[in-house]
């Protein structure tokens, strides 16, 4: 078997990183995609150190539609084939700014929700043709449930998770998956000023193994660490006459 | 909660991510409120006592910026950042045929770690310390932003830095200069030795033979018996296999709430230990993990020694004393009864390092770990350091919770030419305690 070619959209983010390196580690060839030619270089060449056949990358901001068609068209053009894309970008509003500031809010909810999904139909046709491959995207627990401390994020990531489920009902048919990753929390640059709970807490390099064994699997929906499955269930489950009256 | 290994003393240290270099600078800053606080940098933590811990309990948490900036295989020279640990670096340049051209007795360090403490391991007297393979550092320092410097250039600033325990700034960047190897494993011999006097004939006519040296004592067997173990002796073989990845490590699955480690645990183990070799001479060939790193097959055993937690007491006395001065450590411990599995001995050689609180000297280095209870600690290591002191040995900051700054200046007479180039806004708990 060819070694895999991987896109990573947001390829400067931790769990992209750590899902890098694995792929680095098995001789892949990568694309990265970011904001920050700078970052990007240090990630390059630190993937090719832990053994990337080959890694290309490409700038771009999330806020540049215009731009998603080059970016698809440039992965396509350096690998030939995708075996697996995954779209990891993403910011951690602070929801009591948002409620005061909408410049602020729009600009996180674009980021999270729009530009995610923009970047899923950017690739769904590429895929489409391709008829094999899976198209990744980073998607959170939050977006299961909006819940007073941080709905902003969450509506933005539950659009995504609409996204996914539509896109992959779509190209299922055409034998390509689509995997929504709904991480918990996870100690990556985003979260570096929060105070998580440590017991509840992953590394990125514990989700990347998540993420990167539910691409062999061709999981639709996968949350990591595991029992983020269980802990969204039981939230989901609660009455909403109940939901309205916890600070969660 | 970030702990020192040793989990004793016990302050908790709040950590402060970083992950890209530009970032340090303003958590330096964000710790220090306009100067009110000093910080320090963390790593994986596996200082023993007090030496990682911030005088404010505030750290900038290194484990983010890992990645190797530039590496040149044909020289074998890689450029990381610090917080690179020595795993992950072995399984980057271990199947390309480099490895560490100097070993801590863990791989679960970080380069700015090994530089910060000056580490040495098995192969001090060929290799000297880890200081000795750097070829340039990048630093950031309070008020000077990003300094470079190596042994030609800022020197000073260099020597201070290798062995500086984080003092002089937050450790950027490390090119470590890594050492050929033609396999992943180890031709051993391991020789048992029935006391002191035949360790000390052992390493007198092996240790030059062979690139790695070390024992592993029993440190209370009495008597005759005392200070028997295995003296074993290493090369790199020649086999060609270079398959880096190390076998599945098993996690302390329980947190005691008292030592595991106890008088009757000690003995039964240290005799089985001394016992599980049959005949007196073995060679063998081992995976270079479990010649290096027997312990990280056991992840978290720091855990075993209870919420109390435990210290380690490292000492190095100089060859001339060496014999006499063991010998009486050793009484003493075993006296006492308390003590550690295993203790490792190990002949440091004469190889300079360049920095100015480095550890080693030429002479003979006694490590074991003590489950921590106050009185029984305080009056045994006065005792020990007494000896200690007057074999003109000294104590390595990097173990260390207890010593005191009058013995620590008169060992390390060069603290204050590292105290004079210290970041003004980075402060230890060990610095602290033995310099203030």
């Amino acid at each position: 078997m060819t070694t895999p070619n991987i896109l990573i959209i947001g390829a400067t983010s931790g769990i992209a990183e750590a899902v890098a390196r694995r792929y680095a580690a098995q001789g892949c060839n990568l694309v990265l995609v970011a904001r920050s030619q700078q970052k990007l270089d240090v990630i390059a060449a630190d993937l090719v150190a832990r053994g990337a056949a080959s890694v290309r990358t490409r700038v771009w901001e999330a806020s540049d539609t215009a731009g998603l068609a080059g970016v698809a068209a440039f992965a396509w053009d350096v690998l030939q084939t995708v075996d697996v894309a995954l779209i990891a970008h993403g910011t951690l509003p602070d929801q009591a700014r948002a409620a005061e500031d909408l410049a602020y809010a729009v600009e996180h909810f674009r980021v999270n929700g729009e530009s995610a999904v923009l970047c899923m139909l950017a690739l769904s046709a590429r895929f489409e043709r391709q008829g094999k491959g899976t198209l990744a995207v980073i998607g959170s627990v939050a977006g299961d449930r909006g819940r007073p401390s941080n709905f902003l994020y969450g509506s933005a990531k539950s659009a995504v998770e609409a996204c996914a489920s539509g896109l992959r009902a779509k190209l299922y048919k055409v034998g390509v998956n689509v995997l929504l990753v709904k991480p918990g929390f996870v100690a990556t640059p985003m979260t570096a000023d929060l105070k998580l709970p440590a017991k509840l807490t992953a590394t990125p390099e514990r989700v990347a193994q998540d993420i990167t064994g539910a691409v062999e699997r061709e999981t639709g929906v996968l949350y990591t660490p595991w029992f983020w499955r269980f802990i969204m269930l039981i939230i989901r489950q609660i009455p909403e006459v109940i939901f309205k009256r916890l600070n969660l | 909660m970030l702990l020192s290994w040793g989990r004793y003393p016990r302050h908790p240290q709040t950590a402060h991510p970083v992950h890209w270099p530009d970032e340090v600078g303003r958590t330096v800053d964000a710790i220090s409120l306009n100067g009110a606080r000093r910080g320090l940098a963390f790593g994986m933590g596996r200082s023993y006592g007090d030496s990682c811990m911030a005088e404010s309990d505030h750290v900038v948490a290194m484990r983010g910026m890992d990645r190797v900036v530039a590496a040149d295989w044909e020289t074998g020279v890689i450029r990381a950042q610090a917080g690179l640990t020595l795993a992950a670096l072995i399984a980057i340049a271990l199947p390309r045929g480099w490895f560490l051209p100097v070993s801590p007795g863990t791989k679960f360090v970080t380069l700015g770690g090994a530089v910060a403490n000056d580490v040495h391991g098995k192969n001090h007297h060929v290799m000297g310390t880890f200081g000795r393979h750097v070829e340039r550092l990048t630093l950031y320092r309070t008020g000077e932003g990003v300094v470079e410097c190596s042994p030609d250039a800022n020197a000073d600033l260099f020597n201070a830095t290798v062995g500086g325990l984080g003092l002089t700034g937050i450790v950027l960047t490390v090119d470590l200069r890594l050492r050929r190897v033609a396999s992943a494993h180890m031709a051993q011999r391991s020789i048992r030795f029935g006391n002191l006097d035949e360790f000390f004939d052992l390493s007198a006519t092996y240790d030059a033979r062979h690139e790695y040296a070390v024992a592993w004592i029993d440190c209370l067997a009495a008597g005759r018996q005392a200070g028997r173990g295995h003296y074993i002796v290493a090369d790199h073989a020649s086999d060609g296999v270079l398959d880096a990845t190390p076998p599945k490590a098993k996690r302390m699955p329980i947190n005691p709430p008292i030592s595991l480690v106890n008088g009757v645990s000690l003995r039964a183990f240290n005799t089985l230990y001394y016992h599980r070799q049959r005949s007196k001479n073995v060679l063998s060939t081992v995976g270079y993990d479990a010649f290096f790193y027997p312990l990280d097959k056991l992840l978290d055993w720091n855990r075993m020694y209870g919420r109390a937690g435990f210290q380690q007491y490292q000492c190095v006395v100089p060859d001339a004393n060496a014999r006499e001065a063991i010998a009486a450590v050793l009484g003493e411990i075993s006296r006492s009864g308390t003590g550690s599995f295993l203790a490792v001995l190990k002949r440091c050689g004469d190889v300079p390092s360049p920095g100015l609180l480095s550890f080693p000297l030429p002479g003979v280095s006694l490590a074991l770990d003590f489950p921590q209870r106050d009185e029984v600690n305080t009056r045994l290591f006065a005792r020990l350091d007494a000896l200690v002191h007057e074999a003109g040995g000294r104590l390595y900051p990097a173990k260390d919770a207890h010593m005191n700054a009058v013995d620590f200046q008169r060992a390390y007479p060069r603290w204050s030419q590292l105290e004079a180039l210290r970041d003004p806004f980075l402060m230890s708990r060990f610095w602290r305690r033995v310099t203030q």
